[in-house]
């Protein structure tokens, strides 16, 4: 039965979805402006131009040099690096452990996923200083190590609860059947339950990878070398408290967010399955 | 394994390898700063100059220093010297990240006094002056001619001037810049004994002075330095108050012509404007004060070569008398006049807290939210608040009677089920699962269980550095009693907390509304472009959050944001006369921006999991509804939200539970303004923990609280879950008892 769709009522979903656009790209709209514009202080506009177009603010940030070394470079590249490593460590530690808890009977599997979800609760300002402690005690100070150790704290356990949801959400009769079939489990679980939950896997990567992508209070802390920073923590130095040059931040802002944009991009679509498959579920 | 003694000679021999190594080898010097553009530049010249070679630089952000040299200088990773402002010595010291510098002053320099007095403690230097910074007068040269030999003087000139130029700009609701005109009414902001000095009648007086100054528009409202800075550049203001940092900002601008002058008198007591006074300074770790060629170092940075380098090349007034100015500079000579008259910051560790009180206080005045004396008195209490004496040490025996006690149970526990049969056969069942866990528990073991375990038990802790002691339940004690206040006064636990919840109730009602209509109306049946308009709905997710926070702080703006410009161009097009808007200056509007902030950044989240669980609603229960005569909003009502509510459920507690300890949005837009009422708990604690005189017990004491509640909510919230589930499962059960009781 195909249902019937009055044109009205679809003027009102395009209204709506336009509307919401709107809304969705206005700021970004006005961080790409504010990254072209050469007038300092920038002007109030209602709609996000940029007031004297200038490549300068992008230019001045990009081309950010030192002893003939390419400065930003290098930033961007520890972003990257930091950001893929906390993803495949994540995942990595995460997968095995949430196989087992979504088909094995564990003894204090209860005990362990509620002590799992507790630790989410716990605010990050008490244990900042304990775990700079810890990085100290591994000799993981001012290293990208020390770094992608610390994303890794916050991103296996959300990891675990993501793929765990994923993994009940696929029928154990797949496995079994391979089973049968004379495979081990082990190989049952590489050739079957991982392909089958890939959209699951790569959404949980790619948020992994954003929020160590994004962090910017432990990176200020814990790196001590002005080529080892990740890229936020050189936009930081750009709004300081006298003198904000929002141009050359919304510059740096426009580079630091075109990775993350394209990899939203390339998994959206998986990204649909990937939350539902269960979903966050604690 | 067996350990050999071999194996254990083995692993001696190459610790001490490598100890040698390190000593052997003269390891470089590493100098922290905090400094961008010319000054920069002239530090990396120096140091190239001086020690070529042997010098790693570093440049941080400015609010990530103190908190760094904390966290590094104790470990022995910190840097062997630094350079900051002289007020921060007393912390330091306090904090042991700083020794007395010996040799690395030079005793027949001519420093000038109130230098040379700003870097001692107790009769000894602690660090070595290399310049000095205050605010002095700028003048555009434009827009007025004299200077004024009064600051009253401004107010005639209203009346002269352009509607949209202010007479003067400088950051009144700062303590720092209002420190000059308390001076002049022959008050200070800390005394000799360290305690709070903003009360009586100089201060009250001093305050409705400014506040007479904003009324008749002679001085911007909620002006901060980039404002100050933005309209003395674009010649809206004809005067400022502002340090060096402005010149330095200005230096693009050719359209301006502008001087220094000295900072006026003030006309109702006839003294002179006296601002304060930072002395930028070489300090030394105790590491790197210990070494020779350290200190030798931070002499020549400080000598009097370098501090001409620093003068031609960044235009930094130097700390000491012998240094030629760049001949005809007339800008540095008003600035060594008017730091003459500066008084220097005290360095004393009271200091620090005096800021935050202060500035809450003048803000609250100067917006007519309280009289002069109110606001003052609770400057007072919140000052005496945060320098509060350390809770008497407490004895550590009923905690080590608790711990005892719980260790004796689980024993107890863990004999009783090794005998229990059931319990060994459900072990050896779960064995093999052990093997796909370990890996992971013992990562988060070390990663997550230990410093949490860490950061809670810090909580029963109080006092810095050298004077930590256990104190017990005395933090909590504290925090849930408001520290003896009333319990719904500013800043009190409770208040925040309410704060707090109604926060994340407004926050996750406007997720998950705005999230499940744009996901309805995306999953309509026939939906031309919706692959596009779903991919632009989930730009706010990508962008990363910090850039989205501070956007969002921008277009708040009141000068210069685009909601300011949008209520202009609603002016143009409609010929209303609506004023832009102060968006921090009250609780509600401040409070509507964060909320607009989280906002954004949170639809997309529930709208991709809306989708999600709407793709599991089949399409034959719909129709099946649509035929049995079910209104649109029917169906939707009685069957589609119901079918996707326990996919839901467990999103919306995460949400709840990321909306609650949502600290970038708090903390980057509004920043607690006004006068910490949009604080939530989070920011709370981290001001405690980095604002405060680093009370990392009483953060952390915030922090368990937070724990506590919030696993409290999710238990209570389960709870009822299982309840509803098991009441609406319940006639379904009775009936297939019914059902089946007739089957034999």
């Amino acid at each position: 039965m195909k249902r019937r769709v009055s044109p009205a009522e679809s003027v009102a979903a395009h209204a709506v979805m336009v509307i919401a656009v709107a809304f969705a790209l206005y700021p970004v709209l006005w961080v790409v402006a504010l990254a072209f514009s050469g007038a300092r202080p920038p002007a109030p506009h209602v709609l996000p131009l940029p007031t004297s177009p200038t490549l300068r603010p992008l230019l001045d940030v990009g081309g950010a040099s030192r002893d003939g070394t390419w400065l930003f470079g290098r930033q961007l590249m520890n972003s990257i690096v930091v950001a893929l490593a906390t993803a495949g460590v994540g995942v990595g530690i995460a997968i095995p452990a949430a196989y087992a808890l979504a088909r094995f009977t564990v003894l204090g599997k209860e005990g362990g996923v509620r002590a799992l979800l507790a630790t989410q609760m716990f605010p990050t300002v008490a244990s900042a200083v304990p775990l700079y402690l810890l990085l100290d005690a591994l000799g993981l100070l001012n290293s990208r190590t020390g770094l992608v150790v610390c994303y890794a704290s916050t991103s296996v356990p959300f990891a675990i609860f993501q793929l765990r949801a994923a993994f009940e959400a696929i029928p154990a009769d797949l496995e079994e059947a391979a089973m049968v079939d004379g495979a081990t489990r082990f190989e049952a679980f590489l050739r079957v339950v991982l392909p089958a939950a890939r959209p699951a896997i790569a959404v949980t990567a790619l948020f992994a990878f954003m929020s160590a992508y994004n962090e910017f209070i432990l990176a200020a802390t814990l790196l001590g070398r002005e080529e080892m920073f990740t890229l936020p923590v050189v936009l930081q130095r750009f709004v300081g408290e006298y003198d904000a040059q929002w141009e050359h931040f919304a510059a740096g802002a426009l580079v630091v967010s075109i990775p993350v944009m394209a990899l939203f991009y390339v998994a959206q679509r998986h990204l649909v399955a990937g939350l539902t498959s269960g979903g966050v579920k604690g | 394994m067996k350990r050999s003694p071999r194996f254990v000679a083995a692993i001696v021999a190459l610790v001490a390898a490598m100890l040698c190594a390190t000593s052997a080898i003269a390891a470089p010097m590493r100098l922290w700063h905090a400094y961008r553009g010319e000054e920069q530049r002239a530090l990396e010249t120096l140091v190239k100059q001086y020690a070529p070679g042997e010098v790693e630089l570093l440049a941080l952000p400015y609010d990530a220093f103190g908190s760094k040299l904390a966290a590094a200088i104790p470990l022995g990773d910190g840097p062997d010297l630094f350079i900051d402002a002289h007020e921060r010595l007393g912390d330091y010291r306090a904090r042991r990240l700083v020794a007395p510098v010996g040799d690395a002053l030079d005793e027949a320099a001519p420093f000038s006094a109130p230098a040379l007095q700003a870097v001692q403690l107790d009769g000894q230097a602690f660090a070595v002056p290399l310049s000095q910074k205050c605010v002095a007068l700028y003048v555009n040269t434009d827009l007025v001619r004299d200077d004024p030999r009064e600051l009253e003087d401004l107010v005639a000139l209203r009346a002269t001037l352009p509607k949209d130029v202010f007479p003067l700009a400088y950051e009144a609701q700062g303590a720092y810049a209002h420190a000059a005109i308390l001076a002049a009414f022959g008050g200070q902001l800390l005394d000799a004994s360290d305690q709070l000095a903003f009360v009586g009648p100089a201060a009250e007086r001093s305050v409705e002075l400014v506040r007479g100054l904003l009324d008749q528009r002679v001085v911007p409202e909620d002006a901060d330095g980039s404002l100050v800075t933005n309209l003395f550049r674009s010649g809206k203001a004809a005067f400022a108050i502002s340090g060096p940092w402005l010149a330095a900002d200005l230096g693009s601008a050719k359209e301006l012509h502008y001087r220094v002058a000295l900072l006026p008198r003030i006309r109702a007591t006839g003294q002179l404007m006296r601002p304060l006074l930072t002395v930028e300074s070489v300090m030394m770790s105790p590491k790197g004060a210990a070494r020779a060629e350290v200190r030798a170092l931070a002499r020549k940075l400080a000598s009097a070569e370098a501090a001409s380098l620093r003068a031609r090349v960044a235009r930094t007034l130097p700390a000491r008398g012998d240094v030629e100015l760049p001949s005809g500079d007339r800008f540095l000579g008003t600035f060594a006049a008017q730091a003459a008259l500066a008084i220097p910051m005290p360095s004393s560790r009271a200091m620090r807290a005096t800021w935050e009180p202060v500035n809450r206080a003048l803000r609250k005045v100067l917006r007519r939210d309280a009289t002069a004396e109110v606001a003052l008195a609770e400057a007072k209490r919140r000052f005496d608040d945060v320098r509060r004496p350390l809770p008497p040490p407490a004895s550590p025996a009923p905690l080590a009677v608790l711990i005892g006690l719980g260790a004796l149970v689980g024993a107890f526990q863990l004999v009783r089920s090794a005998r229990d049969a059931d319990y060994g056969a459900a072990l050896r069942r779960s064995l093999p699962a052990y093997r796909y866990v370990l890996h992971a528990v013992i990562a988060i073991g070390v990663l997550v269980m230990l410093p949490l375990t860490i950061g809670a038990g810090t909580s029963l802790f109080a006092g810095g550095a050298g004077d930590t002691r256990y104190v017990g339940i005395a933090n909590f004690v504290s925090i849930l009693t408001a520290r003896g206040g009333s319990l719904l006064s500013s800043g009190s636990f409770y208040l925040v907390l309410a704060v707090t919840c109604v926060w994340t109730v407004v926050n996750l009602f406007f997720h998950v509304t705005i999230g499940v209509a744009l996901a309805l109306v995306l999953s309509r049946p026939i939906m031309r472009l919706r692959a596009m308009y779903r991919v632009l709905l989930i730009i706010p997710w990508a962008v990363p959050s910090y850039v989205t926070a501070l956007a969002w702080k921008g277009m708040f703006h009141r000068q210069f944001g685009a909601v300011t410009g949008v209520i202009l161009g609603l002016n143009d097009l409609l010929g209303t006369h609506l004023e832009p808007i102060a968006w921090f200056s009250s609780f509600t509007t401040a409070f509507t921006a964060n909320v607009a902030t989280n906002v954004w950044l949170g639809f997309p989240f529930m709208m991709v999991v809306t989708l999600g669980a709407l793709t599991g609603v089949p399409e034959e229960v719909l129709e099946a509804a649509e035929v049995d005569g079910a209104t649109r909003w029917q169906r939707l009502r009685l069957v589609t939200l119901p079918m996707i509510r326990p996919t839901l459920m467990p999103s919306i507690t995460l949400g709840a539970i990321w909306t609650f300890n949502m600290f970038n949005v708090v903390f980057l837009v509004s920043g607690g303004d006004p006068d910490g009422t949009t604080d939530i708990l989070v920011s709370e604690a981290y001001r405690w923990a980095f604002t405060r005189e680093a009370q990392y017990g009483y953060a952390a004491a915030y922090s368990v609280l937070i724990f506590l509640l919030l696993s409290g909510a999710t238990r209570l919230s389960e709870w009822r879950r299982s309840a509803r589930e098991a009441r609406e499962r319940a006639p379904v059960d009775a009936a297939a008892g019914a059902a089946t009781a007739g089957v034999p």
